[in-house]
């Protein structure tokens, strides 16, 4: 009796033993980024094929909500816990690098030739002190979208080439009632939020022949004739031509995806939820031009390596990292998630150009900037506050630029002294 | 040799060993939750810290950047706008609401919980459908009655003169169930004979509340304007929700010293400037109990 109860138990020991000496070889990394169900879905498939690429290595996968996201990082970093791989948006990079959250990409594994030769330029903003710091695997940029009823509705053949066109086109698609209040906006106004601060910070500035800042990106430099053009030209949608009014259903997303708004600009991402609205009927646009030229604002959301990672787990870090900024990941990211490749190689495809959505954002990728953000937040706020003091106090727009670059500059001082 | 230590004492030591033992609990808690972190406050407001890198410290820079800072001094004048004007405000809404519900019986439980809901609900849920309320047309009801009575449409929440209003009006709403509650609870305290004697001699109703009922509440009073300044001077959920990306706006013009605080600190990460900022609060509010305090000792 006792023998067949003791060769099983060896045979089982034997065996655990084997398994946890594999497991001892096998190497864990952590990858974490914020929560978004297609993002997550991304990303849970990229792993699977990694992990069958590359046996003896897991990744495991840590999500959390967008609102928590900086913080928990940051707290859990600095309790020295945390990622191996991490992705952040490309404006937190500065924070997050001076902290020693993230170590440099090494040059063997991410040669800058092959970086600068393959992604879209706007990438070399994460070159820093001779360095990469992190690699996207998608971009994304801004385009026009439009109700094709109400443009039909109104008469109008298309979307508007030119800003002269856009002002045109919305006061013809505004609509109000006998009071005078709205009830069709020509164009959705944010008054600054969401993407529109963008507009002006790195689209309208530019179109009217300025610059946001200079080229080293430690000085504010839309505080000129250019900036007040362009924030005259965001601002009049409300007080003068009346077409549009910030706050009207809420969001302009909102309104527009109601159908109660002709015009509003946003980026791929919101393409999921103007699908889903049952009765909208849109078309995209490039961002109109001014007198032959255009700009657009590109952003990314960068993979970086956490400075905790080492040996066997920096050579997993690096393979995993080269996995998910593939050109089949980034083919992958603008399927699952609607964001455009970094790669120009893989964006401006025949296929992915003529694409009705995704189209115009790939078109624009080709002459957009992305800023330079030292800390989003009040850079961001500083845009919102000039349109307030226009659209509110009835400041001019030179006085109201005048005075936000003061605030703004301050901050950018404050990083740059350090 | 614990147990012939335990045996040696007496039996009000061992009551009060026992006691302390409970106590314990809760105080250990208070001083690791509470109180650690409020001193760690004041230690790290000297320091510039981004929550990553290493502290530096910086001595008083915090403070001296924060005084020099315009947009504290505006913050600070919000925050006591809304403890200035709401709590009054919410006082003579509670005592009013509290006076005449006393006076009837039919329905008294019923409007009393309709006025304890609002209390009871999420801030944050509250703050949204208001949001909602303040929309300009064809969603906000407010605008939709401004425009039926023939009045134009008003900004609300997107005007930097009636923003702070706007947003003040769902604070005293909801903490008028609790004060009214308190006040009812006050006014039944005060004693039958005192009114009974004051109607013998004559006096009128006015003159009653005016005589009896009011100099009889002060104690109720004096306590919920503590509770209550306290609670508007840390105002915070309603404009986060309320405001367009929570911040404030516009043009600052709604924001107070908390949501300031919550910026600087997980926004901006500049740890050390939040945690001046917050021993700015913490001074504020002690001096407010201080005086709370000296007023209670004085016996009417």
């Amino acid at each position: 009796m006792h023998k067949y109860i003791k060769k099983p138990i060896v045979a089982l020991a034997a065996g655990i033993v084997a398994l946890s000496a594999s497991l001892a070889s096998a190497v864990e990394i952590e990858y974490w980024q914020y929560t978004y169900a297609s993002r997550v879905k991304a990303i849970d498939t990229l792993i699977e094929s990694f992990e069958a690429a590359n046996p003896g290595i897991t990744v495991k996968h840590t999500h959390f909500p967008y609102a928590d996201y900086r913080k928990k990082v940051a707290i859990a970093v600095s309790a020295g816990d945390g990622p191996d791989v991490v992705q952040l948006y490309y404006g937190w990079l500065n924070d997050y690098r001076d902290s020693g959250l993230l170590q440099p990409l090494s040059k063997e594994a991410f040669p800058h030739s092959s970086i600068e030769s393959d992604f879209f330029p706007m990438v070399s903003t994460m070159k820093v002190d001779g360095d990469y710091w992190g690699l996207p695997t998608a971009v994304r940029a801004l385009a026009l979208f439009y109700n094709k009823d109400l443009f039909a509705a109104a008469g109008l053949p298309g979307a508007p080439e030119t800003l002269d066109q856009m002002v045109e086109y919305a006061k013809k698609l505004t609509k109000k009632d006998s009071d005078g209040n709205n009830e069709i906006v020509g164009y959705a106004t944010d008054g600054g939020a969401g993407q529109e601060h963008h507009f002006v910070r790195e689209v309208l500035t530019r179109l009217y022949g300025g610059a946001p800042y200079s080229d080293d990106g430690k000085t504010v430099t839309y505080n000129d004739a250019a900036g007040a053009k362009a924030l005259k030209f965001l601002t009049d949608f409300q007080m003068t031509h009346k077409t549009g009014a910030s706050g009207f259903m809420n969001r302009g997303q909102d309104a527009f995806k109601a159908g109660k708004a002709g015009m509003v600009l946003d980026g791929s991402f919101r393409i999921n939820t103007f699908e889903k609205a049952e009765d909208l009927n849109f078309g995209i646009a490039e961002l109109p031009g001014h007198e032959g030229n255009r700009f657009n604002f590109a952003s990314y959301w960068i993979n970086g390596i956490s400075s905790k990672a080492e040996g066997e787990k920096l050579a997993a870090a690096n393979k995993f990292l080269h996995h998910i900024t593939s050109d089949a990941a980034m083919q992958l990211w603008l399927d699952t998630v609607g964001e455009l490749p970094a790669k120009p190689a893989i964006a401006l495809t025949d296929e992915n150009q003529a694409h009705p959505y995704f189209g115009p954002f790939i078109r624009g990728l080709g002459y957009a900037t992305a800023t330079a953000f030292v800390s989003e937040q009040p850079q961001r706020q500083a845009i919102i506050d000039a349109i307030d003091m226009v659209t509110l106090q009835g400041a001019s727009p030179s006085d109201a630029l005048n005075k936000v670059a003061k605030d703004e500059q301050e901050v950018l001082d404050e990083y740059y002294d350090n | 040799m614990f147990v012939s230590f335990w045996n040696k004492l007496s039996v009000n030591q061992k009551l009060a060993i026992t006691a302390w033992l409970f106590l314990a609990v809760p105080i250990v808690f208070y001083v690791c939750i509470r109180f650690y972190p409020t001193f760690e406050a004041f230690y790290v407001s000297t320091f510039k810290w981004n929550l990553l890198g290493a502290k530096k410290y910086i001595g008083l820079r915090n403070y001296e950047k924060i005084f020099a800072d315009e947009d504290f001094w505006l913050v600070l004048l919000n925050t006591f706008k809304y403890a200035g004007l709401g709590v009054p405000i919410s006082l003579f809404i509670a005592f009013c609401v509290a006076y005449f519900l006393n006076e009837i019986t039919r329905w008294h439980d019923f409007i009393r919980a309709l006025y304890f809901i609002p209390f009871l609900t999420t801030a944050v849920a509250m703050a949204w459908v208001w949001k909602w309320f303040y929309q300009p047309m064809p969603i906000g009801y407010f605008n939709f009655f401004l425009n039926y009575l023939g009045i134009p449409q008003q900004p609300f929440l997107k005007s930097v003169t009636q923003g702070l209003y706007s947003i003040m009006a769902p604070a005293v709403w909801a903490g008028l169930g609790f004060q009214v509650v308190i006040f009812i609870a006050g006014i039944r305290a005060i004693p039958r004979s005192y009114y009974e004697a004051a109607e013998i001699d004559g006096a009128g109703r006015w003159q009653i509340l005016r005589e009896i009922t009011l100099p009889s509440l002060k104690p109720t009073v004096i306590f919920l304007t503590v509770v209550s300044t306290i609670g508007f001077l840390r105002i915070f959920d309603q404009v986060y929700s309320m405001t367009t990306n929570g911040d404030g706006g516009p043009l600052s013009s709604t924001k107070p010293l908390v949501l300031m605080i919550y910026e600087f600190a997980f926004d901006e990460f500049k740890i050390g400037r939040a945690s001046a900022l917050t021993v700015i609060l913490f001074v504020i509010l002690l001096a407010i109990s201080m005086f709370q305090l000296w007023l209670m000792r004085k016996k009417p």
